[in-house]
């Protein structure tokens, strides 16, 4: 009961699928004939089922739920894959950094709070780029810095300027003195967001983002309780007073404990800050003693400073001689 | 004033026989019924007015209603005419300088948002299943690469040309004779020498605007209205803002001072006639 101009029609489409697919000298001959014979073994269980449907639909529904089975009948043995190195998609989840920041140190003080960082990027073991800015104001009383990833520093920096820009495009007035922007805690809880969704993904921004500035009254006005708060890789959002990513939470965290007090004066902190910077520099095999400072305060707003050296000191004992010279048991 | 359109204007995808599209003029006359909006180029920046009439007294007039928009950090749209047509206009302006910087990591030139502008607006005046928008737009920006500042206006037939005063709406034929009357090009500014120097500075530009916008206004027959304003000078750091409250309000008390001593001097001229 099945005619041989629906057959042949069914062979030219099916021929030209699988061709389509990748099976050069395929006509549609041998999946056309195995549909044939499931019709004939079908057809010997329930003759009625076969009697009541008609026979082009039947042949419509076997070719067409093979057909939607990947690859085909035909094809099924001979699987040819045609998604080879240069059209498969890509991993493009982060699995690791290229180019990353160390250390970035973060302390309140009596006016304002204060960030520090080098202006390494190492490439791994190189130190790759020594003038790197690693500390960036966001808007007109938010400072951000970053460790980890520049890449993904980079695309952190661009997100919150172009959410900066909006906020001021779209914001209720056209008049500045009626209008305020992002404090640093609506930026720090907006990248917590934007961090945790990232990881969720599997998919993270390799960073530890510091973020420093002050809170804001209820009218939108700058409050006078400073804010300084970390956003790790994984989302972890967290403030505190002292503030070290990376390496500095093990060397400059304790030191600045040590010598934190909720009244520093500004230079007492700045001192505080290329001290451990300078440590740091001494101890951690990827920083760098040319760094840059950033403050916010309530009446100057955000100052980031352009990058310098700091001083170093090579003649502690213990680097000029060595310590089998100085009657110790010889351990380096 | 036209002629009646008889079939020939029903859609924007239609020529008369005189070769107009009269969709494209109703939607400028449409503009013409509105507010007035000026737009005016200073030596050190470019200063935006609109003239909005409130609608009625329970209006909260302060904040909405909005004719001038921040579009970039340097860049900033007057619109007059259907101000939901307008709307659209800003938010492709948005869109343009926002995706312009991601693409070529510099601020967009002006001119080129401005273009970019009258392609969109001109894309409205192509299909018979659109009408075009019913909304001029000025369009004030500076360029930090060539640190030059313009002001451009984009008309409902999506022509765009740069000025050095623009208006337009209800008073913009006065407006613009006022306007001339202003030291605005370098090459005829302060005499035949011209010169830089010359030029009108953008704190007495608001206060000129303001003063044409007064002047236009009719108290017996137009609404009461809002004076909005906004500037991008050296002063704000080239940034488009708007201009503080309190400078607008001084430019208006000097308007209306200068409008009634105009007034006073005609009327002695009358009676010692």
């Amino acid at each position: 009961s099945i005619t041989d101009t629906t057959l042949d029609f069914w062979k030219t489409a099916v021929g030209k699928r699988n061709r389509d697919r990748g099976n050069e000298n395929d006509n549609g001959g041998s999946e056309i004939s195995q549909c044939n014979k499931i019709i004939l073994r079908s057809s010997i269980r329930s003759t009625i089922s076969i009697s009541t449907i008609p026979s082009y639909f039947l042949i419509f529904l076997l070719v067409m739920s093979l057909s939607l089975q990947s690859g085909g009948t035909s094809s099924r043995g001979l699987s040819t894959e045609t998604n080879n190195a240069l059209t498969a998609a890509p991993n493009q989840a982060t699995t690791r950094p290229i180019t990353t920041g160390t250390s970035v140190l973060g302390i309140k003080y009596r006016n304002g709070v204060m960030l520090a960082a080098d202006t390494l990027v190492s490439y791994g073991s190189m130190a790759k780029y020594k003038n790197a800015k690693r500390l960036l104001n966001v808007n007109s009383r938010t400072l951000v810095g970053a460790s980890g990833e520049y890449s993904d520093l980079q695309s952190i920096s661009q997100l919150l300027k172009a959410n900066a820009l909006s906020d001021r495009c779209t914001s209720d007035s056209l008049y500045e003195e009626e209008t305020n922007e992002e404090c640093a805690k609506e930026v720090w809880s907006y990248l917590r967001a934007v961090m945790y969704n990232r990881r969720s993904k599997m998919n993270p921004l390799w960073n530890d983002v510091v973020v420093a500035g002050f809170k804001q009254n209820t009218d939108g006005t700058t409050s006078d309780t400073p804010f300084l708060g970390v956003v790790d890789k994984i989302g972890t959002a967290y403030e505190d007073d002292i503030l070290a990513t990376g390496f500095g939470g093990y060397i400059a965290l304790p030191l600045m404990r040590e010598k934190y007090r909720p009244d520093m004066e500004e230079g007492e902190a700045r001192a505080l800050l290329e001290d451990c910077l300078r440590i740091l520099f001494y101890r951690d095999c990827r920083a760098l003693n040319r760094v840059q400072i950033a403050k916010v305060t309530k009446e100057g707003g955000v100052l980031v400073s352009d990058p310098y050296e700091l001083d170093t000191y090579w003649d502690f004992k213990g680097f000029v001689s060595s310590k089998g010279e100085m009657g110790t048991d010889g351990g380096w | 004033m036209a002629s009646s359109g008889s079939g020939y204007d029903l859609s924007s995808s239609t020529f008369s026989p005189d070769g107009r599209i009269f969709q494209i003029e109703y939607a400028a006359k449409a503009v013409e019924n509105a507010g007035t909006a000026l737009g005016l180029r200073c030596r050190d920046g470019v200063v935006l007015a609109v003239e909005k009439p409130l609608q009625n007294k329970m209006l909260v007039a302060a904040t909405t209603g909005r004719r001038i928009h921040t579009v970039d950090e340097y860049a900033g749209v007057a619109m007059t005419g259907f101000v939901s047509d307008g709307r659209q206009i800003v938010n492709r302006a948005r869109e343009e300088a926002g995706s312009y910087e991601e693409t070529y990591g510099t601020k967009i030139p002006p001119t080129t948002l401005a273009a970019r502008l009258s392609t969109y607006v001109h894309y409205f005046t192509l299909h018979g299943a659109l009408r075009p928008f019913g909304a001029s737009t000025l369009v004030a920006a500076y360029d930090p690469a060539t640190k030059k500042h313009s002001l451009h206006m984009v008309e409902p037939s999506g022509v765009s040309y740069e000025y050095f005063g623009a208006a337009a709406g209800r008073g913009r034929q006065s407006a613009r004779t006022e306007m001339e009357k202003l030291p605005t090009n370098p090459k005829t500014a302060g005499g035949a020498e011209g010169g830089e120097e010359n030029l009108i500075t953008v704190a007495e530009g608001v206060k000129q605007l303001a003063k044409i916008i007064h002047t236009l206004h009719d108290e017996a027959k137009d609404k009461p209205f809002e004076l909005e304003m906004s500037w991008l000078s050296e002063g704000t750091g080239w940034r488009h803002a708007g201009v503080p409250r309190a400078t607008i309000a001084e430019a208006v008390a000097w308007a209306k001072k200068e409008i009634e001593e105009a007034e006073e001097e005609s009327e002695d001229d009358e009676m010692e006639e």
